[in-house]
């Protein structure tokens, strides 16, 4: 019943008209009517994302769901649609935590909630255009698009410092941007057409290669973020309200990710090979270094913002694990696990960061304070809130039977194929990320209740309750049966793989 | 009834894991009798299905059974399982590690009945602590079953982290306690450090073997045992070599080795029972069962066992030693752990597996016995842990006092007693070995006997004879433990005394293990060592080295702390021992070189690169210096954007005239 349906046009234009009533319907005082609306749009946009995945052939790597128009004729601008293995999951994950964030900013925002609730659900449909988008020109316009609403989020609804970081945000992302849209005309001139699968196929000299990798690389770095570009971070997460750090952390640093993928792999294989000992060295100096920098952080959210950073890193890693494991084995087998793993790594970022920026939320505003050293003993006074604290603690220090396992475990694997040392660097989030985030639990959740503030605190509500017991059953699920999420990228990666084993450079050329 | 082995291994697995999460989740509904019938009751099922496998096992014949449960995901072809491989070796862990569990379970009962004592006054944490305590105690047992039963290393690393997880969380049990929150951090940063070589191990054998399956990389192994692995240019290490150091450094962590052992004398802040059963019986000795299980693997490399065995005899010694300068009864008994853990892992690396697993089993019975025994008098002494202010203990406790001789007995291997045949074939195993260090294992282990009887006698005669020199408040109501705590005491005393007797013929000598662990020929030191009947080893024990410097340390021991109980003191002041005692009472200064280079170094490591790097590099010079020199060029912009018509007009005109000039040249 739903093969005949335009679902990824449904997916985008729902949340987005969606968000527009929401607006409307905003007038009312409390905006009762208009909370209602947005989690009534919000959980239609999710049912409608459900029959992605069940309908999703697996055994293909080919462009699903696919849908076609003309848009701009004259130059050869189509609005174009589809998904494969690599940007389903992401449209699910998408969906799954715009309804959370809906329900999270329930009774927290008190000021202006339509407009809120209503730029959440706009850029739900502006993100999900991204991921779905096969036309480069459309991609560009919902990838533009998708800042404003996040702009407004952490502008208005934004802590004390919030005009900083929105303005260091916006023009980090825009200025990465502007490097894409070159590339993007350039590429449109080679190959007479904006269709991605078009420029996948299109052979390119060396030395373009090289230009078109780091325009890419610009923008997508920014995004992901990857060092040294990754300081927009840490200021955008602690400004921003809690929904505003979740989608940050959750879905807009895949968007990057889902970038590397979708342009820069497959385009430029060449370049991509050629520069592979760059991003390895970024990804583990993300590891590494940030691990470090997360470890003496005083503002929880910063802390976790940090951990963001250097959990991307295993992402990045695994997608340039590829060429290095050729250079040692000389075979690309083991790739696929490395790419898989970042993507797999992705998705358990998605719930696993949101429920930790979801968890500080919690204590947030309760307390109005972030700082680590304000908190202490919180099990005396919450301990079922404490209880889904720890549990993600340990998914974020990647513990296995947890979502946050599963990735980081594959890339290590792929990358030891490599090199030794960098499985090495790798796997030293094992004791950087546990030491991280299991000394802030100490020092917030543990030990004596030292402040009158935190005595007076009470456990969650069942609101509260919901929203981190949903995400600790992901997290837990694909933590003991990643399968079915596998099973969904496998195809696509090993095509993926195959498509970049294959040099590009046109025979002859240089 | 061999088909349904499947189904039976899978309820071994689940039954206490159901009762952990209904104890967990449920514990305030059903209350405090609901969650411990429900614990209790997973544990047992488990204990006794586990004790059906063993028969058929043993006695009836079963093939071992290696079998998959789901598939945890397939990428690239390369499949991760859930599975079970269930042999001798493995049926003989599943046995103990559920009968301990159901002895410290019933145990737990007594132990922890007056728990809201331990929280502060308010603490909503305190209200269902005593429910959750026992959904973590099945919880463990859960994930250590997983971690026995695994037949893939993925599965072995997911029980290996769930238990240190547990650990954690049982560790840091009282959660308003500083050292206790400490200590919990510290074990499982310090198991991390080891899980992190334990997983490039991992990764190692995935690259090399192209599966994660016990059975094929063993089926394979033997093919790559000349293969070569380039860590750093120019040299080239052995793959089976490289792959048994990283997998045993994960053993280092989980079962204490120097030097990381240093969590397991902290973990001694958790509640006793989690300290009989997690930190003595049971997880601490996952890195002997995980080197025994990977016995295809150790024996292709000489290299490794000698790795093996030296960090086993250094811990067998030296922490031994510790445990002479001790005054909390806990400690002693953790520092005992240590060396005997050490003790276990010479077997292995002189390839004697069986002797280090059968001394894991006698030590899981006997050492939870200590630790139960130990408990029963903290419960006695209302949670006073401190040695000097007992004494006399004996009339007050009977049962307690006579099954804590047994366990001492049973330490320092007394013959007959089971610690004898387990700890005796080690040391015999160790003296026949030619591996490089074995001379100095052998030294450590002699040496170690002594030690061993020294400070478990001193224990002895501190806690239960002697002066009673507790407050006069305290001694009125010493009394017997109830019998919730006597009775598992009294299970356990069993086995410590009859176990060694009963199977060291098979298990160590015999053919028990021969599906399960491989020997090659030319290091097989147990068939050297000439063992004809368990009769025939007790009457040798009688006349070795042994059994007279393990009597010597007993009557040191009686002469120290019963006879002239003024000596200590003054031996402690004497110059050379002095400084050696200093030095025993800072830990051989582990805890203070890593609290600096670690602990300091690593935040100080972080602040320098958040505050250089991220702050003052990147953010201050690359990204406001970027935007300072944009507002500095705009503001220099700005000077010329006046306002004045007649600047723009000028401009203007100068610009048309450049632009004419340039057309009119061109």
């Amino acid at each position: 019943m739903f093969a005949d349906l335009p679902l990824l046009s449904l997916l985008i234009w729902v949340p987005i008209i969606g968000g527009l009533l929401v607006m409307l319907a905003g007038s009312g005082r409390t905006g009762l009517e208009a909370k209602v609306l947005a989690l009534l749009v919000s959980l239609l946009t999710f049912a409608l994302s459900i029959p992605l995945f069940t309908g999703f052939d697996t055994g293909t790597a080919a462009m699903q769901f696919t849908e076609f128009k003309p848009w701009i004729a004259a130059f050869g601008i189509n609005y174009h649609l589809g998904v494969d293995g690599i940007s389903m999951p992401l449209i699910v994950l998408t969906t799954f935590t715009t309804v959370l964030v809906v329900i999270a900013g329930w009774e927290v925002i008190k000021n202006k909630p339509a407009q809120y609730m209503a730029a959440f659900l706009i850029m739900e449909g502006l993100m999900i255009g991204v991921f779905s988008a096969l036309d480069a020109m459309l991609f560009y316009v919902f990838w533009e698009a998708m800042l404003i609403p996040m702009f407004i989020v952490i502008g208005i609804w934004g802590g004390a410092n919030r005009v900083y970081a929105t303005i260091k945000f916006f023009l980090y992302t825009f200025l990465g941007s502007v490097f894409m849209l070159v590339a993007l005309l350039w590429l449109y001139g080679q190959a007479d057409s904006f269709a991605i699968l078009d420029f996948h196929a299109l052979p390119i000299s060396a030395t373009a290669q090289i230009w078109i990798f780091l325009a890419f690389l610009v923008a997508f770095a920014v995004k992901v973020p990857m060092w040294p570009v990754h300081t927009w971070l840490p200021d955008a997460h602690v400004q921003a309200p809690t929904g505003g750090s979740v989608i940050l952390a959750a879905i807009m640093l895949k968007l990057g990710a889902y970038g590397f993928l979708r342009f820069s792999l497959p385009i430029t294989p060449d370049a991509s090979q050629t520069l592979d000992w760059l991003m390895i060295g970024l990804s583990l100096i993300a590891v590494a270094y940030i691990g470090f920098v997360a470890l003496v952080q005083r503002d929880m959210k910063k802390l976790i913002a940090y951990s963001s950073i250097s959990h991307m890193g295993f992402v990045t890693l695994g997608f340039f694990i590829p060429w290095a494991i050729a250079a040692n084995t000389g075979s690309f087998s083991g790739a696929g696990l490395g790419i898989s793993g970042g993507m797999v790594q992705m998705i358990s970022h998605g719930f696993v960061s949101a429920a930790m920026f979801l968890a500080v939320g919690v204590m947030y505003d309760r307390m109005h304070s972030r700082e680590i050293n304000d908190y202490g003993g919180v099990v005396h006074v919450m301990p079922k809130f404490a209880g889904f604290m720890v549990l993600f603690a340990m998914a974020n220090a990647g513990l296995p039977g947890t979502a946050g396992f599963v990735g980081e475990f594959m890339v290590i694997l792929a990358a030891f194929q490599a090199n030794f040392w960098i499985a090495f660097v790798a796997a030293s989030t094992l004791i950087l990320g546990a030491a991280y985030t299991l000394w802030m639990v100490k020092r917030v959740i543990y030990g004596e209740i030292r402040n009158q503030k935190v005595a007076a605190l009470k456990d969650i509500n069942p609101r509260e309750f919901l929203i981190l017991g949903v995400l600790a059953f992901m997290v837990i699920l694909l933590g003991v049966w990643p399968a079915p999420l596998l099973e969904v990228m496998d195809v696509t990666v090993q095509q993926l793989v195959e498509h970049i084993s294959v040099s590009k450079v046109p025979a002859g050329a240089m | 009834m061999f088909d349904s082995i499947q189904d039976i291994s899978l309820y071994i697995v689940l039954a206490p894991l159901i009762g952990a999460i209904i104890a967990g989740l449920f514990g305030g509904q059903i209350g405090r009798v609901g969650a411990h019938t429900v614990a209790i009751l997973g544990v047992a099922i488990s204990f006794v299905l586990s004790a059906l496998v063993f028969k058929w096992m043993v006695f009836d014949g079963m093939e071992p059974q290696n079998f998959s449960v789901y598939t945890w995901l397939v990428s690239e072809g390369i499949r991760f399982e859930i599975g079970f491989l269930i042999d001798e070796l493995t049926a003989m862990m599943m046995v103990v590690v559920t009968f301990v569990s159901l002895m410290v379970h019933i145990y737990t009962v007594g132990y922890m009945s007056h728990d809201e004592e331990n929280w502060p006054a308010g603490s909503k944490a305190g209200t269902n602590s005593y429910q959750r305590f026992f959904s973590y105690l099945s919880l463990f047992t859960f994930s250590m079953l997983m971690l026995v039963m695994a037949n893939n290393f993925l599965q072995l690393f997911f029980g290996w982290e769930a238990v240190g997880l547990v650990s954690y969380l049982l560790i840091g049990f009282w959660s308003s306690r500083e050292s206790a929150v400490f200590a919990n951090m510290k074990a499982f940063l310090v198991n991390r450090v080891g899980d992190f070589g334990f997983l490039l191990g991992i990764a190692a054998v995935l690259m090399y073997f192209g599966t994660l399956d016990y059975a094929s990389v063993f089926n394979a192994v033997e093919h790559h045992k000349d293969m070569t692995i380039t860590i750093w240019p120019g040299s080239e290490w052995n793959i089976i070599t490289v792959i048994g150091i990283l997998l045993f450094i994960g053993a280092m962590g989980k079962s204490a080795q120097v030097p990381l052992h240093v969590w397991l004398p902290d973990s001694m802040e958790g509640p006793t029972p989690i300290s009989a059963l997690i930190h003595a019986a049971t997880m601490v000795t996952a890195g002997i069962f995980m080197v025994a299980r990977m016995s295809p693997v150790y024996e292709l490399s000489e290299v490794a066992l000698s790795f093996v065995l030296v960090i086993g005899a250094i811990t067998a010694l030296f922490m031994g030693l510790l445990g002479l300068v001790q005054h909390d009864i806990k400690r002693v008994v953790a520092y005992s752990t240590l060396s005997q853990l050490g003790y276990m892992t010479v077997a292995l690396g002189v390839s004697a597996y069986a002797a280090g697993v059968f001394h894991l089993m006698t030590h899981a019975f006997f050492k939870a016995l200590l630790f139960l025994a130990a408990g029963s008098v903290i419960i006695a002494m209302h949670h006073k842990q401190d040695m000097r202010e007992m004494g006399g203990l004996r009339k007050y406790m009977p049962i307690t006092w006579l099954t804590s001789l047994i366990g001492s007995l049973a330490l320092i291997g007394a013959p007959g007693f089971s610690g004898f045949f387990s700890k005796d074939s080690i040391i015999e195993a160790v003296g026949h070995s030619t591996i490089p260090g074995a001379g100095f294992a052998y030294f450590a282990v002699l040496a170690g006997v002594f030690i061993t009887a020294l400070y478990s006698f001193r224990m002895y005669f501190l806690v239960f004879h002697g002066k009673e020199r507790m407050d006069e408040h305290t001694r009125s109501h010493l009394h017997e433990s109830p019998r919730v705590v006597t009775v598992p005491l009294i299970l356990l005393a069993i086995p410590s005394v009859f176990i060694g007797w009963a199977y060291v013929g098979d298990m160590v000598f015999g053919d028990f293990f021969i599906n399960a662990i491989t020997v090659l020929p030319e290091h097989d030191v147990l068939s050297e060592v000439g063992f004809t009947s368990a009769f025939g080893m007790l009457l040798h024990g009688f006349v070795t080295a042994p059994f007279w410097l393990a009597l010597a340390g007993v009557g040191v021991a009686y002469y120290l702390y019963m006879v002239r109980t003024d000596l200590p003191a003054k031996i402690v002041q004497l110059p050379v021992i002095k400084t050696l005692y200093a030095i025993l009472q800072r830990n051989y200064g582990f805890d203070a070189f890593n609290n600096l280079v670690f602990g300091r170094g690593s935040r100080g490591l972080g602040t320098g690169l958040w505050k250089g790097g991220d702050t003052m590099l990147i953010d201050g010079l690359l990204v406001n210096g970027t935007a300072r020199l944009v507002g500095w060029f705009s503001s220099v912009l700005r000077r010329v954007q006046s306002g004045y018509l007649y600047h723009y007009a000028f401009a203007m005109i100068i610009g048309l005239l450049v632009l004419f000039g340039l057309f009119v040249v061109a």
